[in-house]
């Protein structure tokens, strides 16, 4: 069988620390409900710095400067930890800046709807001018508009304002003066994700051997929607990330299922390839402003700083089996269906073991999970538990009720099959996907063989319906043959039977 | 706890009565477990949700707690959550709950 191959991948971050303050729900819901609150007063003094979030190892491990095995035998916390790297770029992407952030929004921003002070436009403006993949975009800053008509819109046109270090240095204007799927929040909330989504994008047409002009189609698969009043999420925020990097000759569309989302955006992308209608599908999310600072009271109260203060955003490319890269098993794949029911055995059965028995394989034969890879020093230290070491338990407890390990061995398999956490918690993004930009290196050059990828999601947030959703897929090390689509030609079926009437002939004779 | 789920708590005591409701988690850490008890009998510790200063005092356990696994019939509970017994730190909930129901319980 002829399998996809996943040819590429690519991961950003984006510091955010006024954004953390301003844009975070957990905050802004505090500001409404309680705006004399402690929790309020003291955030500022929770906020890390850039160089104190270039030089935490988790973040270095999501852009590919370290590895997830370098987090193994760290006990948490991890935040007080020195990186023994501390660079802005690494393998698989960058961490940017807020300031630079914020001239991205302003490329990013096909209807001059944010306007940037003039000065703080100049200086961005010199800053992604040497910027290794952005120079080309840094016109696009424009002159820049003066502190009083940026106020002026704030104050009395509902714009919503641009914070940096504390001080206001732009707007995001409202897009429709009633449409209530258009206003100055959700613009600014959109955008994040198109300018967030493009540096991605940008990374992985770096990270690639291919050209954007190769690129098919693009599936975007984060958790916001962009539409007006009569189509709340009409989309797409694939085609306007793909027109940002000049890939020309793709269309695109949104994939959404909460957390779950790039996971099905994977399985889609392959099928597209492994169908033949595109040969590059490029699968990419920006990041969630709302969920900067989520657990921001517990680090607050705990005295610990506020650890969601980055944007996360990823890329992969999804090509024609070229021999080398892993390839995507589309026909294992696993999916938590709407009868399949809510229990934790239920789900696990679903998506790991049903995939398996498809190949006959035991859970042992998986050598990487990749589950919700939710970095722990933001969710243990808040109360909310280690998410995936919770993950590997459960599959190896479902491991030992189906008699693949000893219950003996059950930590074992949570050391050798799992992997600690790396991934910042914004939603989708810590879902499955971080680990497929390892899984280059490591099922080519490397010695494992096989990884699952196992994306969940809430769906019951949105009210639609009390229903959990999860799917999964196997990848594998290329066994190096690329098998051609076996078809034969009319003159191929006469000579078959030209051939077998003279053998036919012969025989005859012969008697 | 979320704050939709405080509101729907919070609705079910005042339409069925406090003292008839039973409130049964599935969280996987003894704090969180912890905390949502917590939030249904003295009220929300975060003062975030509609449960903030509102002392319920309702009934509450966790589902691995031996006073809920008894009342359920053997076969089901192994179906529903025997795999997450064999995970869970059932000792360190345990303990949790019964420091919050003794506590701050009206009706256990």
């Amino acid at each position: 069988m002829k399998y996809p191959v996943l040819n590429s991948a690519s991961y950003i971050l984006v510091n955010t620390p006024d954004m953390v303050i301003h844009n975070g729900t957990t905050q802004t819901t505090e500001k409404l409900s309680n705006p004399d609150s402690e929790y309020l007063r003291k955030i500022p003094s929770h906020i890390r710095k850039y160089n104190e979030v270039l030089n935490y190892i988790p973040n270095q491990v999501y852009i590919g400067n370290m590895n997830p095995s370098d987090l193994k035998d760290k006990k948490l916390p991890w935040h007080n930890l020195n990186s023994d790297v501390k660079e802005r770029y690494g393998k698989f992407g960058e961490i940017m800046p807020q300031d630079e952030f914020i001239g991205l929004l302003k490329i990013s921003d096909s209807f001059n709807l944010i306007l940037l002070e003039k000065s703080f436009t100049n200086d961005i403006k010199n800053k992604l001018s040497s910027h290794k993949l952005l120079s080309k975009d840094a016109y696009k800053l424009g002159e820049g508009n003066e502190i009083e008509k940026i106020k002026n819109e704030i104050e009395k046109n509902g714009a919503q304002a641009l914070y940096n270090n504390g001080s206001i240095v732009g707007c995001v204007k409202k897009a429709h003066d009633i449409d209530v799927n258009l206003t100055s929040h959700i613009m600014f909330e959109n955008l994040v994700v198109k300018a967030s989504g493009y540096l991605a994008f940008a990374h992985l047409l770096n990270n690639t051997n291919k050209q954007a002009e190769d690129i098919d189609y693009v599936i975007e698969c984060s958790e916001e929607a962009c539409g007006d009043m009569n189509q709340r999420g009409g989309g797409n925020f694939a085609k306007a990330i793909a027109e940002l990097a000049g890939a020309a000759n793709a269309t695109g569309s949104d994939t959404r299922g909460f957390c779950a989302a790039p996971t099905h955006a994977l399985i889609q992308a392959a099928a597209l390839v492994k169908s033949g209608v595109y040969k590059n599908v490029a699968v990419v999310a920006g990041g969630a402003t709302a969920k900067l600072g989520m657990n921001g009271k517990d680090h607050v109260k705990k005295d610990l700083p506020i650890l969601e203060d980055v944007l996360g955003g990823f890329a992969v490319l999804i090509s024609d089996n070229d021999g080398i890269n892993p390839i995507i098993r589309t026909d294992l794949v696993g999916k938590h269906t709407v009868g399949t029911g809510s229990s934790p055995q239920a789900v696990i059965t679903s998506l790991i073991t049903k995939p398996l028995d498809k190949a006959n394989m035991k859970i042992t034969d998986i050598d990487k999970y990749s589950v919700e890879m939710q970095n722990p020093d933001i969710t243990k230290l808040a109360g909310a538990g280690d998410v995936p070491a919770s993950n590997y338990k459960m599959i190896g407890a479902l491991g030992v009720k189906q008699g693949d390990i000893e219950k003996k061995d059950l930590l074992n398999f949570v050391n050798e099959h799992g992997m600690p956490g790396w991934a910042p918690t914004q939603g989708h993004i810590p879902s499955g996907v971080p680990y497929l930009g390892f899984a280059l290196k490591d099922l080519t050059e490397g010695s494992l063989n096989r990884a699952m990828i196992v994306g969940k999601g809430s769906l019951f947030l949105g009210r639609m319906t009390n229903l959990f959703d999860g799917v999964s897929v196997v990848i594998e090390r290329n066994p190096g043959v690329v098998e051609e689509e076996k078809s034969v030609s009319r003159d191929e079926i006469k000579s078959i039977i030209a051939k077998a009437m003279k053998d036919f002939g012969n025989h005859l004779i012969n008697d | 706890m979320d704050l939709e789920n405080q509101k729907r708590v919070k609705d079910f005591a005042d339409e069925y009565g406090a003292e008839t409701l039973v409130v049964i988690l599935g969280a996987a850490e003894g704090e969180a477990a912890g905390l949502a008890a917590e939030t249904v009998t003295a009220g929300d510790p975060t003062f975030a949700g509609p449960l903030t200063g509102v002392q319920l005092g309702l009934s509450v356990y966790h589902c691995c707690e031996p006073e809920f696994k008894n009342e359920v019939d053997e076969d089901i509970y192994e179906d529903q959550i025997g795999m997450m017994e064999m995970v869970l730190n059932i000792e360190e909930i345990v303990e949790e709950m019964t420091d919050i129901r003794k506590e701050f319980c009206k009706y256990c």
